[in-house]
């Protein structure tokens, strides 16, 4: 029967090609616009760690007072380098890392190349077991390299391949700013976008990655400035980066691992004794106004995924949403105008359900047709992406068979949904009435 | 024509009638405000920086195992390294002035602060207080960048001053552009008066104000001092420097080729990437380029959102048409003329789209509202508005006519044939 019904679609849908053509035009291009804009969110808005990212917790701590805080009483986003330190002494969390941005330079072995820049951070070792950093080589460095400043460095697979043609670089040295450092482990093509460990200095995507990570205090020794944003309400009453560390000004991303409800309350009201006792010591003159987020809602208040993104998302949904209007218009006039064949239909004795089956097959044809052009049409809308978007966002969104799927379903359903009111409204033809009219 | 069997006709077949006004108003809605966000996006391009733009580059260079700028003595000779730079640069033949810069406007790297004026002011005081962005530049800045001094004196040789990059020295002279000075000396009597940078407690006297400069960031967290620029007559050390350069007319590709190996014959320890020199139209076309971009996928949509209202009206007309095909003969019989038929139909579909634009004007409200909640959003201005109710309706206009005139050309014998 159903082949039947396909075989009636088939033919209704060639009596009058114009309408058919408009319908799934109209469905091809209102799923295809809101399948490249789901794209593009999906890839920005998605959790960059799932397996670990309700464990992953961003502090806060308040150092500014209300000089400071933005109008929404929240404090910096960033922590300046005494409590930074004293957060990492203190080591409360099961794994943590205070970080900084640096964009060192790296000089080649061979005189003849010219040094280059790279991006990367300086990190404490606990940094790589608690995002669970895949490496290629080796691995990262202990807790007493931190301890001793070690020379160490891990580096990006990138790098390893323009200095050591990719091969197992464990052992050997780099000149990082005219300092040789031993490398101790290879990443494996890591760069998680959104860049979640730092959010405020990599404004969250950044399509160049982190090719260079030294143990924190190694860098801080060498004198390696950071490179990413410097916040201060005051400036800063020593000069040079020594004068920034005794300074108040935030810089520095801070990430700790707490594995479940008791340890995550347990921080916090370690957070805010600290706080406390910076207020008893005079050196904050206000109540602890600290926040303790996880990665989600940390992304989420950090605004990652831009407006911009979310709104074309929006717009993309309301094309839909006309398209699908508009086709249950032209459904609606395309089946009425067989009122008389319906009522034939019925006045042989076809039952309602056989009414509705036969329309709502002839509604999934013609999604099914915007479907495959929607397809298309989202092929050539993801690969162009890039022409619209900002490069690191336009690069993420990438075409798989969930999206290709996911374009399918959505015509289809779509259509048939649309279908719904022009189906119940051809089931309701009075038989009696169409027979007499011819 | 009387609009009372018109009404009466609509009432036969309510749900096209509704689905098609349904259209137009979604329609309406969001081309309203995608044409606003475009609008918005085209006069953000372009708002003229206050730089002369063309023959402009800027070159960003980092060394190597460079004196640390933290002592008096690494500062000393990373002034002396910078020094050599600006001579070579200034010396090729197809450059015309260089001035050392830490940033430009529409580039994402911002030194801001606060300007103010009363000595030792907090960051929270807001009365006499202007957020700034600062440039630390030198004498040549002007004829390289290309802005205009509208009061006082540009910077000579004698006001530039060097520092450490994370130092505080005072800085005795300052320029401010026109908007900051108006902000601070609303009486418009800048020149010579003394304002206080960062909560410092030394006064630095202006000694200029130009006409306009952006400041760096382009964000929208600096709208409200986005023309708040001071310049100030210092080189600043660091392991890197900026170079801004203006190239003779014409040469701008010659400069900029020469100037990486220019610098390695000064100094080869040093980086100079891909992206170390870049002309200032590639800096506009990056900072923009999420902007360009948005108001295209705005236009790419409106477009299509305006076919398929249009093919969707054509459709259930011509279904419509169709369906009254012997009614329409009757008229015809009679009397009526072909252009009555055609009057009919155009005045139906104005009607319907007017109904429609109605619920449309709503719904754009409520959309524009929403988004002005959730992203940053502007108010609809009424032009955009009555800009969309005139473009659904032409369009329904436009769509209507095929139809209507394929329901103008039925012969009144088609009264007499079918019954």
């Amino acid at each position: 029967m159903f082949a039947y019904y396909m075989e009636l679609a088939l033919r209704s849908l060639k009596r009058s090609p114009g309408l058919t053509t408009l319908m799934v035009l109209a469905i091809g291009f209102g799923v295809a616009a809101s399948m490249t804009s789901w794209s593009v969110f999906r890839a920005v808005s998605g959790d960059p760690i799932p397996w670990k990212s309700a464990k992953l917790f961003v502090p806060q701590i308040d150092n500014w007072g209300s000089n400071g805080r933005s109008s929404d009483g929240e404090p910096p986003n960033a922590m300046d380098y005494a409590d930074a330190m004293a957060l990492m002494r203190q080591h409360r969390a099961k794994l943590q890392s205070a970080m900084y941005q640096i964009s060192p330079s790296i000089v080649p072995a061979e005189a003849s190349r010219h040094p280059v820049n790279v991006g990367g951070h300086a990190v404490y070792g606990e940094f790589f077991p608690m995002l669970d950093v895949p490496f290629k080589y080796g691995s990262g460095w202990s807790a007493s390299d931190d301890a001793n400043r070690a020379q160490v460095v891990v580096i990006g697979s990138k790098l390893n391949q323009k200095l050591f043609g990719g091969a197992n670089s464990v052992g050997r040295s780099v000149n990082i700013e005219g300092h040789d450092y031993r490398v101790v482990g290879v990443l494996d093509h890591w760069n998680p976008q959104p860049r979640y460990y730092d959010v405020v200095n990599s404004g969250g995507f950044n399509s160049q990655s982190d090719d260079v990570f030294l143990p924190f205090q190694t860098a801080i020794q060498a004198n390696i400035q950071n490179d990413g944003n410097t916040n201060c309400y005051a400036v800063p009453k020593e000069p040079g980066f020594v004068g920034l560390q005794h300074s108040e000004c935030v810089w520095i991303a801070f990430m700790v691992e707490l594995d479940d409800a008791a340890a995550v309350s347990a921080y916090r009201s370690y957070l805010d004794g600290y706080a406390k006792e910076q207020q008893q010591a005079g050196r904050f003159g206000w109540a602890p106004n600290n926040r303790l987020r996880d990665l989600p809602a940390w992304l989420d208040n950090q605004h990652v995924v831009p407006s911009d993104t979310k709104v074309s998302l929006l717009v993309a949904l309301g094309l839909l949403l006309v398209c699908l209007v508009n086709t249950i218009g032209l459904l609606l006039a395309k089946f009425l105008r067989r009122s008389g064949e319906i009522g034939v239909r019925r006045a042989l004795g076809a039952p309602r359900r056989a009414i509705y089956l036969q329309f709502l097959t002839e509604a999934g044809m013609v999604g099914a047709a915007g479907g495959v052009l929607g397809l298309l049409l989202t092929c050539a809308g993801v690969a162009s992406v890039g022409w619209v978007m900002p490069k690191d966002i336009a690069s993420l969104a990438r075409l798989d068979v969930s999206l290709l799927v996911l374009t399918l379903l959505v015509a289809v359903l779509a259509t048939m949904l649309a279908g719904l009111y022009p189906t119940w409204r051809a089931s309701r033809v009075q038989p009696a009435w169409q027979l007499k009219s011819n | 024509m009387k609009l009372h069997p018109m009404i009466a006709a609509l009432r036969k077949h309510k749900a096209g009638v509704v689905l098609i006004a349904l259209q137009i108003a979604l329609t309406l809605a969001i081309v309203c405000n995608a044409i606003f966000i475009i609008g918005q996006r085209i006069s953000r391009v372009n708002r003229p920086t206050g730089l002369d733009e063309s023959n402009l580059f800027l070159v960003s260079q980092q060394w190597v195992g460079a004196p640390s700028a933290d002592s008096a003595d690494g500062v000393a000779k990373l002034d002396a390294m910078q020094k050599e730079d600006l001579v070579a640069l200034r010396n090729l033949p197809s450059v015309a002035s260089v001035a050392p810069i830490n940033s430009l406007p529409l580039l994402n790297s911002s030194w801001i602060g606060s300007v103010s004026l009363k000595p030792d002011a907090k960051f929270s005081d807001k009365a006499g207080n202007a957020r700034t962005a600062y440039y630390f530049t030198d004498e040549q800045a002007m004829s390289t960048l290309g802005v205009k001094l509208v009061a006082g004196r540009w910077f000579n040789a004698g006001d530039v001053q060097h520092q450490g990059f994370r130092d505080n020295p005072p800085h005795p002279v300052v320029i401010v552009t026109k908007a900051m000075a108006d902000k601070l000396f609303p009486a418009g009597d800048a020149v010579g008066k003394a304002v206080y940078a960062d909560g410092s407690s030394s006064p630095s006297t202006i000694v200029g104000v130009v006409a306009r400069l952006q400041v760096p960031a382009t964000g929208s967290w600096v709208n409200d001092f986005a023309w708040n620029a001071t310049l100030i007559p210092t080189r600043l050390n660091s392991n890197g420097s900026r170079y801004a350069v203006r190239a003779k007319p014409g040469q701008l590709e010659a400069a900029m080729k020469a100037v990486a190996p220019t610098l390695y014959r000064v100094n080869p320890l040093r980086v100079l990437d891909d992206d170390s020199v870049k002309s200032f139209a590639d800096i506009r076309a990056k900072a923009y380029r999420a902007d360009v971009g948005m108001a295209i996928l705005m236009g790419v949509i409106c477009l299509v959102l305006l076919s398929v209202t249009a093919a969707g009206i054509v459709g259930l007309t011509s279904f419509w048409v169709g369906q009254r095909h012997r009614q329409i003969g009757v008229r015809r019989a009679l009397g009526a003329r072909k252009v009555d038929i055609l009057h009919y139909f155009q005045l139906e579909n104005l009607l319907i789209a007017g109904s429609g634009a109605l619920i449309g004007i709503g719904l754009a409200l409520a959309l524009n509202l929403w988004l002005m909640r959730h992203y940053e959003m502007d108010r609809l201005p009424l032009p955009y508005t009555l800009i969309g109710v005139l473009a659904v309706l032409v369009l329904g206009q436009c769509a209507v006519f095929v139809p209507a005139r394929r329901a103008s050309n039925v012969p009144p014998v088609t009264a007499t044939r079918a019954v």
